[in-house]
């Protein structure tokens, strides 16, 4: 493949104006498919998710599921789209093994969800209004892996085989308008507007949003308008670039390669492109041409779906707090500064963090146990933080804390019993003997024989060289196997030696 | 009489993966023309307070529970498989080399 001249990025947008479009497919969540009872699940052996309807065999007959339908409006209502109150599925016919059944059952003309809108905010504090055209639903392909050839790509595989478990599964196809005037920030806009739909689907519940499992793709368009110029230039679509970051580097790249060919005299041909996560570049798919003739029309073995507007209504009241309004809601709530916010957002704990802060911990405490210490042992672990302790436990073990029976070292040691399964922060102390010793009686009788044994110290201290005190504390903190007050041992250790202080 | 060409027909069955001959190309441009102008004497009937129709039942909102029912065997999908490896359906490769 021969590596495509770049234009410097800064200077491509000199030159020229960014024009973004994407499409992105949600697969639904459903335990089953979109037309037939045959299990929507990752991971299962090869083609044991099959039945006549979704490999297409003579015989089988679609039948619409109705989760996916409430699914699917209840994400149209999200995105702030129109739903339609007569919607039909349609045939898209092509030639290609990833479907059986010869065509895709998707939607033409009367989609589902229309004329949405979707705010984001970039980290800039920028925020941009994505007009969504259209949200429809349709069934998902099958999965090819290519043989032989360039490591398992598409171009110069010797053969293809064909899992058809995903075959049939229900996607929502959410396409936007043009997105204009993006400038320097369009990476970001990528970025940023799938990551709010993924955030969205998430908490409706409607997907698993699994980037990785592929429960979100995303094609990218790119074109580039000459400054100056009101005609659009000819479009590329990047198909499935399937993580938030891929998507702000193939935008990226795009506008790089774009700009130089177009500097050089040369043209852009109208064709989808591939990605390539390993080498960060695109390269050229199958140009448009007769075979993108679908031949659309009307699914005769499907009846139309008309949503009673007291169903739409019915299903718009069960939609969650937009997560963007959410999250601005929660920051006030907690009074974070961006960088404290940001941190909790992107390691996924928000929901954990309003559950914990809900069963009266400070925000602050609950903020650095989980984006710290439970963090690191999820690291660790290669586990997500919140499959190590419930909310309700880290607020039992902040509540130590702050009551004065545990010290961070010793609730550190009571997380690590509470993850082992020994019961709760309570428990832990309780069974461990973790508790700080609150009695000054034993504090005083290890300080006394700390200093004894360290006269030179005791000497120092006595000159008020206070700082010297440290020593004596962590012989002390030692002694009491760290279940003491730091700072309650300093103000003995300086009462003991008779400091000046 | 219909606008159908013998070059839409061919190309709608280079579309359609179907190999036709040029009598045959003929035959069906002719055929079509006509399927195409019976079509068009019903619309010259059909006035606009007559929506379009794609389905002839008065039905919409039929529904199937999201419920699992049993899948084919692994054996029983592969059975009308030209060829397979292993649990999988084997393709010719698709894409030449660019």
């Amino acid at each position: 493949m021969a590596k495509a001249e770049l234009m410097d990025y800064d200077k491509a947008l000199e030159l020229f104006e960014p024009v973004l479009g994407f499409e992105v497919h949600v697969e639904l969540n459903t335990k089953t498919k979109m037309f037939c009872g045959c299990a929507n699940e990752f991971g299962s052996g090869a083609n044991t998710n099959t039945c006549p309807t979704c490999l297409g065999l003579p015989g089988g007959l679609p039948q619409v599921n109705r989760q996916a339908i409430e699914s699917s409006i209840r994400l149209g209502l999200a995105l702030g789209c129109e739903i339609a109150e007569y919607s039909r599925f349609a045939r898209k016919n092509y030639f290609y093994p990833d479907t059986a059944k010869n065509f895709q059952t998707s939607q033409y003309d009367e989609p589902i969800a229309f004329n949405g809108q979707l705010t984001i905010e970039l980290e800039s504090g920028r925020q941009v209004t994505v007009d969504i055209e259209r949200a429809h639903m349709e069934d998902d392909a099958g999965k090819l892996t290519h043989m032989g050839g360039a490591a398992g790509r598409i171009q110069g595989a010797d053969y293809s085989l064909v899992d058809y478990n995903r075959g049939g599964v229900p996607l929502v196809e959410i396409v936007t308008q043009m997105i204009e005037g993006g400038e320097a920030d369009a990476p970001e806009i990528g970025k940023t507007y799938v990551a709010a739909i993924r955030e969205i689907v998430k908490a409706l519940g409607v997907s698993n949003a699994r980037m990785e499992e592929g429960n979100v793709r995303c094609d990218a368009n790119v074109s580039l308008r000459p400054r100056g110029s009101n005609i659009l230039g000819t479009r590329t679509e990047t198909k499935n670039v399937n993580s938030l970051r891929s998507v702000e580097r193939a935008v990226r790249y795009e506008i790089q390669r774009q700009a130089a060919l177009l500097h050089a005299g040369g043209t852009i041909t109208q064709e989808t492109r591939h990605w390539h996560e390993d080498t960060g570049v695109t390269s050229a798919g199958r140009p448009k041409s007769d075979a993108d003739d679908y031949r659309y029309f009307p699914e005769p073995d499907l009846v139309p779906v008309a949503p009673s507007r007291a169903w739409v209504e019915e299903l718009r009241a069960t939609l969650p707090e937009p997560p963007a309004a959410r999250r601005k809601r929660l920051q006030a709530d907690w009074g974070f500064v961006n960088l404290e916010f940001q941190d909790v957002v992107n390691s996924d704990l928000l929901d954990v963090m309003e559950a914990t802060i809900a069963a009266g911990a400070p925000a602050q405490a609950a903020r650095k146990w989980w984006t710290g210490e439970i963090a690191r042992l999820a690291n660790a672990a290669g586990v997500s933080a919140d499959s190590l302790v419930t909310p309700a436990q880290v607020a039992a073990l902040i509540e130590l804390i702050t009551d004065g029976t545990l010290t961070d070292r010793l609730a550190r040691q009571v997380l690590e019993g509470v993850i082992a399964g020994e019961g709760t922060p309570s428990e832990v102390v309780a069974s461990r003997g973790l508790a700080v010793v609150s009695d000054d009686g034993p504090l005083i009788a290890a300080i006394d024989e700390a200093l004894a044994s360290q006269p030179d110290v005791l000497a120092k201290i006595r000159d008020g060289k206070v700082q010297a005190a440290g020593a004596v504390i962590g012989a002390v903190m030692k002694a009491m196997r760290g279940q003491a007050d730091a700072a309650r041992v300093r103000e003995l250790v300086l009462k003991r030696a008779g400091s000046a202080e | 009489m219909s606008e159908i060409t013998a070059e839409q027909v061919a190309h709608l069955a280079n579309l359609a993966r179907i190999d036709l001959s040029s009598a045959e190309i003929d035959r069906l441009t002719i055929e079509l023309g006509q399927i195409v102008d019976s079509v068009a004497k019903v619309a010259e009937v059909a006035t606009p307070d007559v929506p379009a129709t794609s389905h002839p039942m008065p039905l919409t909102n039929v529904f199937r529970d999201d419920v699992v029912v049993p899948s084919l065997t692994v054996d029983q999908a592969l059975s009308g498989a030209p060829d397979r490896a292993g649990d999988k359906f084997r393709v010719p490769a698709i894409l030449d080399e660019e």
